[in-house]
C-alpha cells in the first residue's frame, strides 16, 4: 500500500521486538536490565500503535494521541522505577530480583 | 476518543476526581508551609478533604434510572456505577490515611498523603473510563502511585524489597496489557472508545463484514488482543495466575498501604475490568467474547483453592491476608463467571460491587489492628498474638468480628455479601462453581479462627501490658466493628443501591 511495505510487516517487528523485550525482562537477572526490557516492550506497543493509524485511519488523532500518552508514563514509570532500584540498592548492595528474598515462605 | 467542541459543563462530571487533585497540592502545600506539621494532622487533614469530596460527589451523583451520556470526547461515564465505586475508593483511602497517621515507623510527610489521593483519584477515573487510552492512562497513574507507597519505608530493607517487586511484575503485566490494547486499537480499524469497539467486533455489523474482507485476521488479533489485556486485570485483581506478587509485597508495603492495596486497589481492578470486558466484549454478540466468559470459571476456582490453601501454612499474619484476600478476590471472579453466563445480569453485577463494598470494610480494619499491633509488639507472627484477649480485650474482639466477617459467618456483613454472590452463582445455574465455593469457605474458616485461636486459646505473656494503639486507629477499627454489625441489619439500602449501579452501567 503505502511505498509497497505492506501492514503486517510491521506488526511482526512489533511482535518480536515485545517477545525480546518480554525475554530480557523475564530472564535478566538485574533490575535494569528488566527496565530495558519493559521499555523494548512499549516501543513495540508504539510501533504498532503508529502502524495501524498510518494504515487504516490516518485522518483520526487517536492513535498519534496514544502515541504520545505511552512515551510520557514510560518515562514516568522509568522514573519511579529507578528510584525504588536505588533505594533497594542502598539497603541490600545488590538489584538482582532473584537475589531479593527476605520475604519466602 | 472522537474530538468535539469542548463543553466546559462536562467538567462537571469529574468534579469530585478535579477536587482531589486539587486537595493532594494543599497537603503538599500545607507540609511545605508549615515546616512538616505534625504528621497525624496531615492524616487527618487528608482523612477531611476525602470526607469534602465524597459530598461533591454526593451532589453531582447521578439519578438512578436515568441513562448518563458520555462526556470529554467519551472517554468518561459519570454513571451510578462509577459514584458508587468512587464512594469505595474515597472510603478506603480516607481510612488509610488516618491509621498512616498513627502508623510512625513509616514516616509519611506530605508526599506520602498527596500520593495516596492521586491514586485514589486515578482509581475512581479507572472506574468512569470507557476508552481504552484512558482505561490504560488511569491504571498507570493509580499503579505508579502504588509503587512509591508500597516501597515508602525507604530505610527499611523489606519495604524497599516490595516497593521494587511490585515495581517489576507490574510493569511488565501493565505493558502486556498495552499490547493488547494497540492489538485491539488495530483490529476495530483504529477505534479506542469501548461502544466503537464493540460494534466492530460483532459478526454482522456492516463494519466487521467490510474490516474482515479487508483483513481476514480481525477477529484473531482482537482474540489475542483480549488475552493480554487480561493479563492486566489478572494482575491488578490478583487472580491466579497473576498473584505471585501480593504475598511479598502486601508483606513488606507498611501495613495501611497494604490495606489500601488488598481493598481499594483490587475493587479497581475489578471495576474497570467488568467495564471493560462488557462494554467492548457483551457476551453473545460478538464470538470474541466467548473468551472471557470461558475463561472466568477456571479462574475463580484456582484463585479460590490457590489462596486459601496456602493460607493454611501461613505463620505471618500479614502474609495470612495476602493469601486471603487472593482467595477473595476468587469469589468476586465467581460474581463475574454469573455476570458472563447469567440471564439477570443486573444482580450478578450487584453482588460483585456490594461484595467489594463489605470486603472493604473488614480487611481494611483487620490491617489497622494488625498494622497497630505489629508495631507494638515488634513481630508480625500469628502466634505473637497470643494472650491478646486479656492484654487488650476490645481490640480482640474487633480482630474477632473482622475474621469472622471476612469467613462469612451470619451475623455480620460479609455473610450477606457471600449470599448475594452464592445466589448469583446458583441463579446462572453455575452449581459446581457454587459447590467449589463452599467448600473454600470451609477451608478459610480454618486459617481466619486461627488467629482467634492464637488471641483467645493460648496463653501468652500473663503479665504484659495492653497494647496502645493510636486515637486515629482506635476511631476506625472502633466504628468498622459496629458498622460489621449494624450493616447487616440495614443491608437492603445498600443493595438497592448496588443493584441501582448494576442497572446504570448495563442500559
Amino acid at each position: 500500500m503505502l511505498n509497497g511495505i505492506p501492514l503486517y510487516w510491521y506488526l511482526i517487528v512489533a511482535a518480536a521486538m515485545f517477545c525480546i523485550g518480554l525475554y530480557g525482562a523475564l530472564a535478566r537477572t538485574n533490575a535494569i536490565a528488566v527496565l530495558m526490557g519493559v521499555e523494548l516492550m512499549l516501543n513495540a506497543v508504539n510501533i504498532n500503535l503508529l502502524a495501524f493509524w498510518r494504515y487504516l485511519t490516518p485522518e483520526s488523532p487517536a492513535g498519534l494521541a496514544f502515541a504520545a500518552f505511552v512515551f510520557i508514563v514510560a518515562a514516568a514509570e522509568a522514573a519511579v522505577g529507578l528510584a525504588l532500584i536505588i533505594s533497594v540498592y542502598r539497603n541490600m548492595n545488590s538489584i538482582d530480583p532473584e537475589k531479593l528474598d527476605l520475604m519466602k515462605l | 476518543m472522537t474530538l468535539t467542541q469542548f463543553n466546559p459543563l462536562e467538567l462537571l462530571a469529574v468534579l469530585p476526581e478535579l477536587a482531589l487533585v486539587i486537595w493532594a497540592l494543599v497537603i503538599l502545600a500545607a507540609d511545605l508551609i508549615t515546616g512538616g506539621i505534625k504528621r497525624r494532622t496531615l492524616g487527618l487533614l487528608t482523612a477531611i478533604g476525602m470526607v469534602g469530596v465524597l459530598i461533591i460527589s454526593l451532589i453531582t451523583m447521578p439519578q438512578a434510572g436515568q441513562i448518563t451520556p458520555t462526556v470529554l470526547g467519551a472517554l468518561i461515564r459519570n454513571d451510578l456505577y462509577t459514584f458508587v465505586f468512587r464512594t469505595i475508593f474515597i472510603v478506603a483511602g480516607a481510612i488509610t490515611a488516618l491509621i498512616a497517621g498513627d502508623f510512625k515507623i513509616a514516616r509519611a510527610g506530605g508526599e506520602f498523603y498527596a500520593l495516596l489521593i492521586l491514586a485514589t483519584m486515578s482509581m475512581c477515573v479507572m472506574a468512569a473510563s470507557v476508552d481504552i487510552i484512558m482505561l490504560y492512562l488511569a491504571t498507570e497513574a493509580a499503579s505508579i502511585s502504588l509503587y512509591l507507597l508500597a516501597g515508602f519505608m525507604r530505610d527499611t530493607p523489606r519495604s524497599a524489597e516490595a516497593g521494587m517487586k511490585y515495581f517489576v511484575f507490574g510493569a511488565v503485566a501493565s505493558t502486556v496489557m498495552l499490547f493488547g490494547l494497540s492489538l485491539l486499537y488495530g483490529a476495530s480499524g483504529g477505534m479506542t472508545g469501548y461502544p466503537p469497539l464493540s460494534i466492530v467486533f460483532q459478526q454482522q455489523s456492516p463494519s466487521t463484514i467490510a474490516l474482515v474482507s479487508q483483513y481476514p485476521d480481525t477477529f484473531t488479533l482482537a482474540s489475542f488482543g483480549l488475552l493480554f489485556v487480561m493479563v492486566g486485570f489478572m494482575f491488578k485483581t490478583s487472580a491466579v495466575p497473576f498473584h505471585f506478587w501480593s504475598p511479598d509485597v502486601y508483606e513488606g508495603a507498611p501495613t495501611p498501604v497494604s490495606g489500601f492495596l488488598s481493598t481499594a486497589s483490587k475493587a479497581a481492578g475489578f471495576a474497570v475490568m467488568m467495564r471493560f470486558i462488557y462494554y467492548a466484549f457483551p457476551p453473545g454478540l460478538s464470538p470474541v467474547s466467548n473468551i472471557w466468559v470461558v475463561m472466568m470459571q477456571p479462574i475463580a476456582i484456582l484463585t479460590m483453592f490457590l489462596g486459601n490453601l496456602l493460607a493454611v501454612t501461613q505463620t505471618n499474619i500479614k502474609r495470612m491476608l495476602a493469601y486471603s484476600s487472593i482467595a477473595q478476590a476468587g469469589y468476586m471472579l465467581m460474581g463475574a463467571t454469573a455476570f458472563g453466563w447469567s440471564a439477570d445480569r443486573a444482580d450478578a453485577l450487584a453482588s460483585i460491587i456490594f461484595y467489594v463494598g463489605t470486603y472493604m470494610i473488614c480487611n481494611i480494619a483487620a490491617f489497622a489492628i494488625v498494622g497497630a499491633v505489629s508495631v507494638h509488639l515488634g513481630s508480625e507472627n500469628i502466634t505473637d498474638f497470643a494472650g491478646m484477649s486479656r492484654r487488650s480485650p476490645y481490640l480482640a474482639l474487633a480482630m474477632v468480628g473482622c475474621m469472622l466477617s471476612l469467613t462469612g459467618a451470619p451475623p455480620l456483613i460479609g455473610f450477606i455479601g457471600k449470599l448475594f454472590v452464592f445466589r448469583a452463582a446458583m441463579n446462572a445455574n453455575l452449581i459446581m462453581l457454587m459447590i467449589v465455593g463452599i467448600i473454600n469457605v470451609l477451608i478459610s474458616v480454618y486459617y481466619y479462627l486461627g488467629v482467634t485461636r492464637a488471641m483467645y486459646s493460648d496463653k501468652g505473656d500473663q503479665s504484659a501490658p495492653a497494647i496502645k494503639i493510636g486515637s486515629n486507629t482506635t476511631w476506625v477499627v472502633g466504628v468498622s466493628s459496629v458498622a460489621l454489625v449494624l450493616l447487616t441489619v440495614v443491608a437492603t439500602p445498600f443493595w438497592n443501591l448496588a443493584l441501582e449501579a448494576a442497572r446504570s452501567f448495563l442500559s
